[in-house]
């Protein structure tokens, strides 16, 4: 398995190149923004019928990163459903699988700003959740430190010789780290975004992902 | 013979005119129920389409609409409405001609519906959208002529297929409604006319005095052209002599860019102040219109322009056309040229200007091709499905319908007319459900059945979204560009892959000026004026255009000679120079050059197979070429050749050609190249599976949505047999090419394969450098690529990235 060694506030962190975070002294795996059910959401609100399939491809993946790590317990960093009403109408398989995953593991859904309230599968349901001097979080907070949050859906482009790549990305610096999407049907907000470049400080890293990811110094300027 | 009414011979002759012959035939055949009139531009031919029109509206007795007029352009509809008023108000006519199109405003556009003129002139798109209405019964109530004007064009196209399938509705409102066809010359008049009739019905074709024929010839300058390049600024001082010498000239381009870069060069170089004006698609339509009515009334020498003016508008007098760069479609430049000097008996005039000296060649074989009477031309196939599932959203927005009676009407279209009962369904479930082997959106379908069978929406506020969907053409995303500041004055559009390149600071060229990028604010570029000679960023990226020429014989033959007497000088000596420091293209072999070129490494092959078996071969050759490691980033195709970079040099080439794994190979591209994204991305938009990327829906911010890319990998993995994978299958095979061109050139050439490496571009490759529609790969180049690149950046330590730039040309 590649993956980008971090590290905040003295945990030793991994980045994985799916997008998930990889906590090894905790045996924790961190992934942020799975937006389950968002076809269904879109289909509900806009009658655009998206290849209903996002969210049998996002457990896909998770499942295939817990084999991987064999991570005990897992955090889904917020907006892990597209909205209550998206939690609620998950065909039967798909709810089967996720309780099927949860078994034998800790697991624990941070809310966000997409799914505010309680839903109604198992494990912990927490607004943020510290362990030691790190805090997960979804939304960033000004000012905070040893944070991990989410919400921004950061991506990254980098000119190189042969042409502009653009990827998902981590982006971390002294007092935080931001998750990259980790559902299927998810967009990106570039790191030149002046949102991104308030919120990290200017020796701020990007940890793209791919099948190997790669730190960079942190994209910014520009558009 | 039906006589001219006297009001209307009173008028020809006040003006000393006498009815053409053709005119004549459509008046007498004015009960026909479809007639395809094949006429040179400038033949009166809209009068022609127009008069039996008049002739019964004269009558004076008619209510409300008579006469639909459709054209391919906007600005041809504002043009023919200025035309015909001029007869109507001279003879007095109590006649109300009305355009609609998408510059109509909202008020005018509501009152039209409610109270119709008796000659509407629209756009297939303005059309589909009406059809759309449910009151569209009662607006098209007295409805008896439909005129389909430059249906040549149209009939190329999925607007054309669009609008088809509205006139079947139509005829369906109007059992008895005339169907009109007017058109340029075209090789295969009956194929048009198959797509004009109500099938199986026949329809009958005219065809006018051709006139005589056209004046083309290749403009002698002093100057060489140059080995590459597009722009031919070579050429401006003996373009700006032909303008001084003629009326009016009309100096066409291949692309915008081209069009700006020349119109920015020739005023460089326009000491006497020669009103020269620019005019193209990308322009704000304030200024667009300004152009358009300083032509009219004559106050300009000169319009550089690219095809948005090329479609049989009759503006001022136009007495030469100026072709800059090789047209890459003969048809389409001898169609051009019937512009200039539309007096019927004059010859059209018209001067090619090749930006390099391959265009030299090009233009060469290329005047043997009309002199021939070679006008090439691409079968189009049966009906897009993309846009009959459009078709089916639009009927049910007009109301409840029903599926048999819909099957026939859609089957009495032409280019629908072999679409089987299943394929019908198949559309319509993907209408009405999403069509997936899941079965997820029972909830929340589109269309659903009443008890009566037939079919509605199932929530009729979806009509509003399909209307705002309308329309074929797929339009990329655009940022509008202002001067900076309150009320700043708009320019127009820029491509959002452009303005993603700029920094600020960066000076590029929009409508003739240099501007720089000043920011970005609510998706609007603003820019202020700058003083600079030379933009810094030299172009935005071009349109793609079609290529279709079969011309790549004539040239192959033309490099056999062993002198070229035929050729100015320049382009001999290039020719001589291409066969002394590598050779010239063979037939019965394949010639390949291999170059550094940018930090990568070039491969030309040189197939002449034609621009569509070229791209199929450049997608094999860099799948190959992936499998085997050379690490491809990205290809593009001409009729001529098929050029590749990548990080690593063809050593071998034979096994590359090994046509049986190329063709194992062909199975498998399909699913996962860039080719058949971009045609998901289309199709997709067209059949309604996702909407168009309208700038209301983007200001809510980028990360909500995501790239169309991800939900065709997502298909193609989850639902493989789903409907919208075979219309992009079908969909991309029409820009490519069946198997059989490929397997033909390496049957012809076999062993014979000679590559050529060379320290640097060698004269032949070095016009490919410039061309359009660059496909990436996107491979374990881009890996390699990452990883180099940020061990670059990771050990400069600690300073912040300072990523080079390059002169922006094209994003990969």
């Amino acid at each position: 398995m590649n993956t980008c060694d971090l590290s905040l506030a003295g945990a030793a962190l991994k980045a994985l190149g799916s997008g998930a975070l990889l906590w090894p002294d905790q045996n924790l795996l961190c992934v942020s923004d799975l937006h389950l059910g968002k076809a269904e959401r879109i289909a509900r609100r806009s009658g655009m019928q998206l290849p209903p399939y996002e969210t049998r491809d996002t457990l896909t993946r998770l499942v295939s990163d817990l084999d991987k790590t064999g991570a005990r317990t897992v955090v889904c960093l917020g907006d892990s459903f597209d909205d209550l009403t998206a939690a609620r109408s998950l065909p039967e398989d798909e709810r089967l699988w996720i309780t099927r995953l949860q078994a034998g593991r800790r697991w624990v859904w941070i809310e966000g700003n997409h799914d505010p309230g309680p839903i109604e599968f198992g494990g912990t349901h927490l607004a943020e959740l510290p362990i030691g001097s790190v805090t997960f979080r979804h939304i960033a907070k000004p000012g905070a430190s040893g944070e991990i949050s989410g919400h921004y859906h950061p991506k990254a482009t980098l000119p190189t010789r042969g042409r502009a790549i653009t990827r998902p990305a981590f982006l971390i610096d002294s007092d935080r780290l931001v998750m990259p999407a980790y559902g299927t049907y998810t967009g990106g907000l570039r790191s030149h975004d002046s949102t991104l470049s308030r919120l990290m400080r200017p020796d701020a890293a990007a940890i793209m992902t791919g099948a190997r990811p790669v730190q960079v110094p942190m994209p910014r300027g520009a558009l | 013979m039906t006589p001219l009414p006297q009001m209307f011979a009173d008028w020809f002759a006040a003006k000393g005119w006498s009815i053409h012959p053709h005119q004549q035939q459509m008046l007498d055949r004015a009960d026909d129920a479809a007639l395809l009139l094949i006429a040179p531009t400038g033949g009166g031919k809209t009068l022609a389409g127009f008069l039996p029109t008049l002739a019964e509206l004269a009558e004076g007795d008619h209510e409300g609409l008579h006469t639909l007029y459709i054209s391919p352009l906007k600005a041809l509809a504002t043009d023919i409405k200025r035309n015909l008023r001029t007869p109507v108000e001279e003879m007095g006519l109590d006649i109300r001609i009305e355009d609609r199109t998408g510059d109509t405003s909202a008020t005018q556009k509501k009152r039209q519906r409610a109270d119709p003129p008796h000659i509407l002139l629209t756009t297939p798109e303005s059309l589909a959208l009406l059809t759309s209405y449910e009151d569209a019964q009662r607006m098209f109530a007295g409805l008896k002529r439909v005129i389909v004007d430059e249906i040549h064009a149209l009939a190329e196209s999925k607007r054309g297929d669009q609008m088809f399938l509205a006139l079947s509705r139509l005829q369906g409102l109007r059992p008895d409604l005339k169907r009109v066809g007017l058109s340029a010359t075209v090789e295969d008049p009956a194929a048009i006319a198959h797509l004009l009739a109500r099938h199986p019905d026949p329809c009958d074709i005219l065809h006018a005095d051709p006139g005589p024929a056209p004046d083309i010839q290749m403009l002698v300058t002093d100057e060489a052209p140059p080995w590459s390049g597009s722009g031919g600024k070579y050429a401006i001082p003996a373009v700006l002599e032909q303008v001084k010498k003629h009326k009016t000239t009309l100096i066409f381009h291949n692309t915008r860019a081209q069009a700006e870069l020349y119109f920015h060069n020739i005023w460089l170089a326009n000491d006497e102040g020669l009103p020269i004006g620019i005019h193209h698609g990308s322009l704000d339509r304030q200024q667009r219109e300004k152009v358009e009515q300083a032509m009219v009334d004559g106050q300009l020498k000169a319009i550089v322009c690219t095809g948005t003016l090329d479609l049989g508008i009759d503006w001022g007098d136009v007495d030469l056309i100026i072709q800059v760069g090789a047209p890459k479609n003969v048809k389409r430049l001898v169609q051009r040229i019937g512009r200039a000097n539309h007096r019927y008996n004059a010859p059209s005039k018209a001067l090619l200007v090749p930006a390099n000296r391959f265009e030299v060649v090009e233009c060469v074989a290329a005047l043997d091709a009309v002199k021939a009477g070679a006008l090439d031309g691409d079968p189009r196939g049966p009906g897009p499905r993309d846009a009959l599932c459009q078709h089916i959203l639009i009927v049910a927005c007009a109301g409840p319908f029903c599926a048999d009676a819909l099957y026939n009407e859609v089957t009495s279209t032409g280019a629908y007319s072999t679409l089987t009962r299943p394929d019908f369904d198949a559309c319509l479930d993907f209408c009405a459900t999403g069509g997936y082997a899941l079965r997820a959106y029972d909830q929340w379908k589109r269309l659903q059945q009443r008890p009566d069978g037939h079919w509605q929406l199932r929530d009729p506020r979806s009509a509003q979204r399909i209307r705002m969907n309308i329309g074929t053409i797929q339009d990329t995303d655009t940022l509008k560009v202002r001067f900076k500041g309150r009320g700043g004055k708009p320019l127009g559009e820029i491509e959002e892959g452009f303005a993603a390149t700029l920094t600020p600071g960066d000076t590029f060229l929009i409508g003739g000026q240099i501007v720089r990028y000043d920011s970005l604010r609510e998706m609007t570029v603003q820019v202020t004026r700058d003083a600079a000679k030379k933009p810094k960023i030299a172009t935005f990226m071009g349109t793609k255009f079609a290529t279709s020429t079969q011309l790549s014989h004539r040239i192959i033959e033309m490099f056999q000679q062993d002198t070229w007497p035929a050729l100015p000088p320049h382009t001999a000596e290039w020719l001589s120079l291409q066969r002394k420091v590598s050779r010239l293209p063979e037939p019965g072999r394949l010639l390949i050059e291999s170059f550094p070129h940018d930090n990568r490494i070039h491969t030309a092959v040189y197939g002449f197979a034609g621009r569509n078996a070229m791209q199929t071969l450049g997608l094999l050759l860099t799948k190959r070429m992936e499998e085997t490691g050379l690490n491809p980033l990205g290809f593009l195709a001409t009729d001529y050749a098929t050029l590749i970079w990548g990080l690593d040099k063809i050593t071998d080439p034979a096994p590359l050609f090994d046509i049986d794994a190329l063709r194992n190979g062909l199975d498998t591209w399909l699913a996962g190249n860039a080719v058949m994204k971009r045609t998901f991305r289309a199709s997709a938009t067209i059949a309604g599976l996702i909407e168009r990327n309208l700038p209301s829906n983007r200001k809510t911010g980028r990360q909500a949505t995501f790239s169309s890319d991800i939900l065709y990998d997502t298909l193609a993995k989850y639902d493989p047999d789903h409907l919208m994978l075979h219309i992009t299958r079908q969909e991309a095979m029409r820009g490519l090419v069946d198997f059989g061109r490929i397997e033909e050139m390496c049957a012809r050439i076999g062993n014979r394969i000679d590559l050529i490496e060379h320290d640097r571009i060698t004269p032949l490759a070095a016009p490919l450098m410039l061309e359009v529609g660059r496909v990436p790969i996107k491979g374990l180049a881009e890996e390699k690529l990452l990883a180099e690149e940020a061990e670059r950046l990771m050990t400069t330590a600690g300073l912040p990235p300072e990523p080079k730039r390059k002169d922006w040309r094209v994003p990969f």
